[in-house]
């Protein structure tokens, strides 16, 4: 039923593009795409560890920041050295992206996870401010404030027909729904596995976790790799989509952002982030043609707090109440089913 | 390798201390293996904190544990657990949010075979290994009786049967020795009776029990030997039928008569 569902709207999500062809609200879609894939990587370890990482926004920015720099190449001087690197292709941008993020991600859960609750949210916010004031003051690297111009469009590169650039919106628009999808059956894969389950226990009842052998702070790294690795992913998307990126990347607001569409879709599930930053992400658009700008922000965070007291599980899980009421589980004849033949001692 | 073999689990003048309140002092013991030991004492006597010490989840101000024969000093508890040295917990003990066999599966989790590549690849070990972890679940699950329950929120589950899990989810985590923290606490007669019952299975399986109960009838009917504690000390050791006949130990029970009713109400 669910994954009728979920095909459904894959279906719809792969034709948008050939009914609407307003390049505004493909633009629109394109960012809405990138920015829920940054909450489904939050999801992660917000829905799944517990853990409450309010420097998200940083995984996101080192990877923009790092596919855009392999890409245009760089030389900087630090002491008597100079590092000249010259620009390498667009998909070598974004594994290195992806690579990089995911091991300021590690380094991030290394550091903070000895000590969790309080002291990760103070160190992944401390983080992302650093990283905030590392890309605007080492103007050599990152221009500074004047920010990094003329970033290349993603090129795909197929073996035997040559390189394809993204230029327009629709292609940009597939190349996110793509990446969007495999994220999503990344962490789908992983939170249905063992590995998903250990995360949750520790999230419910860490001593009773460690107590049947759930190592936490592996899992909890785990996590954060991950999810620092999908965010760096997004960041990526972003600096080739728009072309231009500057420190303003690291600010508060987006990490904020990301976690409303990840609390306001239902934290937890795997539709909750999709389902909330479809919303939160179009929704500031869609109100520009009704209202001025300071009553749009009123009417969103009405929206907001709306969404949070009538619905504090988000509006994933409350949805699905109400779609199917009794329905947990498969039916025990699914387990009966896979019922070993060895005789138990009874 | 006779009578002088080292016990499964050796505790070595192990004291702790919580600022100025001694907790235990100088505690000694061994549980050999297929042994099923009972561990009693008035309330505050220290046995929840034996219980932490041994399963890594305190460490001893001073003293060793050993568990077939390796020292698990400095171990975290789940390098504890992964040596087959598993513990319920006196309160809660299940995972609420989670089905009866969900709890069983995460149990489970040292036994799953699939590395992370195959859980994000979707290859064929992680669909075999989270087949065998289900067969495997369903299997404890009826060992336990719980398998018309599986699928019902832990939560939802009369307090007994949450017990009941607790002990599903010790087991998964396949135990050559278990803790069990007053397993039958809040049990009526008719699920005592049951779990009794259950102690035999697990004890045929060969797994050795060390059990803290406050239910003298039935720590007195399972164990093969008892150890009394009070005030963090050892007050006596022997079989069942001596211990209620001591003294010493009757003594301390009735000096603390009033503070037992006062925790229980
Ligand atoms: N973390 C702690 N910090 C300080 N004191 C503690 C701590 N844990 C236990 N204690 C104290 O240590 C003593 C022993 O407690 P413990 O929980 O081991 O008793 P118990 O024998 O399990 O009692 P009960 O039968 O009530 O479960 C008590 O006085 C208790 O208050
Ligand atoms: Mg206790």
């Amino acid at each position: 039923m669910r994954r009728a569902f979920a095909l459904v709207f894959l279906a719809f999500l792969l034709t948008l593009p050939l009914w609407l062809q307003d390049p505004y609200l493909l633009h629109i879609l394109i960012t809405t795409g990138i920015f829920t894939i940054a909450a489904m990587s939050l999801n992660l370890l917000l829905g799944y560890t517990g853990q409450l990482s309010l420097g998200h926004v940083a995984f996101f920015g080192i990877g923009a920041y790092v596919s855009a720099l392999t890409t245009l190449g760089f030389d900087v001087d630090i002491g008597p050295w100079t590092f000249v690197h010259e620009p390498w292709p667009v998909m070598a941008g974004f594994v290195l992206a992806v690579l990089i993020s995911g091991l300021c991600g590690y380094l991030i859960g290394k550091l903070s996870f000895r000590v969790r609750g309080a002291y990760f949210v103070i160190v992944t916010i401390s983080f992302a401010e650093v990283v905030r004031l590392v890309a605007l003051n080492w103007v050599d690297l990152t221009q500074g404030p004047l920010a990094l111009n003329n970033i290349p469009a993603f090129a795909l590169s197929v073996p035997g027909l040559g390189e394809h650039t993204l230029w327009g919106k629709v292609p940009n628009y597939y190349l996110v729904l793509a990446v969007a999808v495999a994220a999503y059956i990344l962490i789908k894969r992983l939170v249905g596995s063992r590995i998903g389950r250990a995360m949750v226990a520790l999230k419910e009842n860490e001593s009773l976790a460690v107590s049947v052998g759930i190592d936490v702070t592996r899992y909890l790294v785990l996590a954060a790799i991950i999810s620092a690795a999908l965010a760096g992913a997004a960041g990526s998307l972003y600096a080739h989509y728009v072309k231009i990126i500057d420190p303003e990347i690291f600010l508060f607001i987006y990490t904020v952002t990301m976690v409303i569409m990840v609390v306001a879709g239902g934290k937890g599930t795997l539709a909750g982030p999709v389902v909330g930053g479809l919303i939160f992400g179009t929704l500031p658009v869609l109100l520009r043609s009704y209202l001025g700008p300071e009553f749009q922000w009123i009417f969103y965070g009405l929206f907001m707090i709306f969404i949070v007291f009538v619905l504090p599980q988000g509006i994933v899980p409350a949805v699905e109440q109400r779609l199917f009421p009794s329905t947990r589980e498969p039916p025990p004849e699914a387990l009966a089913t896979v019922e070993p033949a060895k005789g138990e001692p009874q | 390798m006779t009578g002088t073999r080292e016990p499964l689990l050796t505790v070595e003048h192990v004291a702790v201390h919580f600022g100025g309140l001694v907790a235990i002092a100088d505690m000694n013991f061994g549980v050999h293996s297929g042994e099923v030991l009972g561990l009693i004492g008035p309330n505050g006597a220290g046995k929840t904190t034996a219980f932490n010490v041994i399963t890594g989840f305190l460490r001893p101000t001073k003293g060793e544990v050993r568990f077939k024969e390796v020292s698990l000093n400095g171990l975290k508890p789940h390098q504890v657990t992964s040596l087959g040295l598993v513990r319920t917990f006196q309160r809660t003990s299940v995972f609420q949010d989670n089905t009866v066999v969900g709890n069983v599966l995460i149990g489970l989790h040292r036994r799953g075979r699939a590395t992370l590549l195959d859980t994000l690849l979707g290859l064929q070990r992680e669909t075999e290994s989270e087949q065998e972890l289900k067969e495997e679940a369903w299997s404890i699950l009826r060992l336990v009786g719980l398998e018309r329950r599986a699928f019902d929120l832990a939560s939802a589950l009369p307090y007994g049967d949450q017990r009941l899990v607790g002990v599903a989810l010790a087991l998964a985590a396949q135990p050559t020795m278990l803790l069990l923290d007053e397993p039958v606490s809040g049990m009526n007669a008719s699920e005592t009776a049951r779990f009794i019952k259950l102690l035999g299975l697990i004890r045929e399986q060969g797994i050795t029990i060390l059990l803290v109960e406050h239910d003298m009838p039935m720590v007195m009917g399972v164990s093969d030997r008892i150890i009394v504690l009070n005030y963090g000390r050892i007050i006596a050791e022997g079989p069942p039928a001596e211990i209620q006949r001591n003294p010493e130990v009757i003594a301390a029970y009735l000096g603390h008569g009033a503070r037992r009713v006062h925790h229980h109400a």
